[in-house]
């Protein structure tokens, strides 16, 4: 671990909320792996008292494997300290949900937005939540790993002559 | 098996959560959702003297303001704006995709189709992001061409705002004499890359061709010009009555919101808050380099506009800079298997042909699990990269973190209250190039 991520981990395993959880390192920048039911308290704890005040994006990513398909990176982004923290959660195979982390920081809103219509992730208490690119009567959910990379012909219904 | 086959058989495995269309009503339910979304009231406006008629109005996906394929839903109250939902979709292309699908490599051309009138600063984010994840670095020279290649970007980048801008207020000489700069810049884009628009200029562990003699003396010419010929702009608008009525005091969000709601680049220091990438997380080599970091307090559209305005004496300084301490030596890392060799002597020599067909065939392959997230000051804010590997020549997920993406979020906020003719000066000071949004 470099030094930065190393003084996060310090300052983070301070809080009572963060223990049993596991620290790791992408190049340099510390990532914690949250369980889902404690994400949205250890959010709040990190935008409180970490300032953590930016959730810069979320990821979605389709693993593809029998347990634990989805998982969810979050990028926060703090503009006082200027670290830079991933927090990952894994979600479920066969039914993906997560709470909304728009209570925490409201550009949460677009972002899981985003993911939900890429992955079929569902967010819970998300105040809006629509598909963001695709059409909102499309059924399938693109970027999933078995979803062919050509398109379904006849997915898209078109107008009637 | 026939193709019919095959879609039936990828119709049942795909797992749809149980999430059924009705395909005869979903144009009705998404208007109601939508018309929901403008009912919140995280959006809302809220008046005293409230007319009884209230107007939902359409404007784009093919308004000329709108900067490309933006639709903003409007909900009116005579001429005040109630609410904003911005839609976006209408350039949605995939990338993320095709990004699974291709090589490191092949990827970089798609790059430049991201933020259009900046591609060379995408291609070094990009890039950057892939020599993180293949644990390589590129040249001392390299790295300074590459820091020119990104300043070269936010100069064009911010003269299409600056004239699009202007012409949005009403002001159509100021969009003539920036395009005309940018028509400079293109045409050393022309020397330095071989093509003026659309890019593709870095290589993995370097770059595609050297920069020439006659492209560093070209530019020295345009920048000893570029700051008067600035000027002359700026004194077509700047006291002009019309325009700083137009701007000022329009589009307010508050610095806590703009924080909340994760605005990066120039709209983020608009609203007071000084935080730019080259400086609190650089990259390249902008720790070698003196610059400042223009912010202003005001927070609406005149204080976006005089921050780009002051970006572009930056990045001029930074230019001067990188040309006056521009290292000579190789532009490629000596990393034969993971580097592409030079044309001449791929047909010349067995060894590079080797290496050339490997690369070009199976890819750069990364350790298995590797992941990179790589961030850059693009012109709009924080472009970044993150890329998970499984160990394969092709990326196993890219996600590109787009700020025009993200800032286009702020519009609701932005438009509350305002009036209908301040919309679009607002989209213009935002500065949203759909390529990036849509992706």
């Amino acid at each position: 671990m470099t030094e930065i991520s190393s003084q996060i981990k310090e300052k983070l395993t301070q809080a009572s909320a963060f223990s049993g959880i596991v620290f790791a390192e992408i190049n340099n920048f510390p990532v914690i792996e949250v369980p889902e039911e404690k994400l949205l308290e250890i959010a709040k704890i990190l935008r409180d008292e970490f300032n953590f005040d930016q959730l810069r994006d979320v990821v979605g990513v389709d693993r593809f494997t029998k347990n634990d398909r989805f998982e969810c990176i979050y990028n926060l982004y703090s503009t006082i300290t200027l670290e830079r923290l991933f927090v990952k959660v894994k979600l479920d195979s066969k039914k993906p949900e997560v709470d909304s982390m728009y209570p925490v920081w409201q550009s949460a809103d677009w972002a899981e937005r985003e993911a939900y219509d890429m992955y079929g992730i569902n967010f819970l208490n998300h105040p809006d939540l629509r598909r963001m690119y695709m059409m909102e009567e499309y059924e399938y959910y693109p970027l999933r790993k078995d979803y062919p990379l050509m398109g379904l012909p006849g997915a898209v219904q078109l107008p009637k002559k | 098996m026939s193709t019919d086959g095959l879609i039936q058989e990828a119709k049942e495995g795909i797992n749809t959560n149980g999430h059924t269309i009705d395909h005869a009503h979903a144009v009705e339910i998404n208007q109601e959702k939508i018309l929901r979304a403008l009912e919140s009231d995280d959006v809302r406006a809220h008046f005293d003297d409230a007319l009884e008629n209230q107007l939902v109005l359409n404007m784009g996906p093919q308004h000329p303001a709108t900067h490309g394929v933006l639709q903003l839903i409007v909900s009116l109250d005579g001429e005040t704006v109630v609410s904003t939902v911005p839609v976006l979709g209408y350039l949605h292309r995939g990338y993320e995709k095709l990004a699974e699908n291709m090589t490191f490599h092949e990827f970089i051309p798609h790059t430049d189709r991201l933020d259009y009138l900046a591609p060379l600063a995408n291609n070094v984010t990009y890039i950057l992001a892939v020599e993180k994840l293949l644990k390589i670095e590129a040249t001392p020279r390299a790295q300074y061409i590459r820091t020119i290649c990104c300043e070269i970007a936010r100069i064009a980048s911010h003269c299409v705002w600056l004239g699009t801008m202007a012409m949005d207020v009403g002001a159509l000489t100021v969009f003539l004499w920036s395009f005309r700069e940018r028509e400079k810049i293109l045409d050393i884009l022309d020397i330095l890359t071989g093509v003026r628009f659309t890019t593709t200029y870095t290589r993995v562990g370097g770059l595609a061709l050297d920069m020439s003699d006659e492209c560093i003396a070209r530019l020295k010419v345009f920048l000893d010009q570029f700051i008067g010929k600035l000027e002359e702009c700026r004194n077509l608008i700047e006291r002009n009555k019309i325009f700083v009525d137009r701007c000022e005091g329009v589009g307010y969000i508050s610095p806590e919101d703009a924080i909340s709601i994760g605005l990066t680049g120039p709209n983020l220091r608009a609203a007071g808050i000084e935080r730019d990438l080259r400086i609190d997380d650089p990259y390249l080599v902008y720790k070698e380099l003196d610059f400042d970091i223009p912010t202003f307090t005001e927070s609406d559209v005149l204080a976006r506009y005089y921050v780009r305005i002051k970006e572009f004496y930056e990045s001029v300084k930074i230019l001067r800079q990188c040309l006056q301490k521009l290292p000579k030596g190789p532009i490629n890392t000596p990393d034969a298997k993971q580097v592409l060799p030079d044309k001449g002597e791929v047909y010349t020599k067995m060894e590079e042909l080797i290496n050339d067909f490997m690369i070009i065939n199976f890819g750069n392959e990364p350790e298995k699990g590797a992941e990179a997230y790589q961030a850059v000051e693009s012109p709009k804010g924080e472009l970044g990269f993150y890329i998970i590997s499984d160990g394969k020549g092709y990326p196993f997920r890219l996600k590109i973190r787009s700020p025009s993406f993200t800032n286009l979020g702020a519009l609701p906020i932005m438009m509350k209250g305002c009036m209908i003719s301040d919309i679009v000066a607002i989209i213009g000071s935002v500065d949203p190039v759909m390529g990036e949004a849509d992706k």
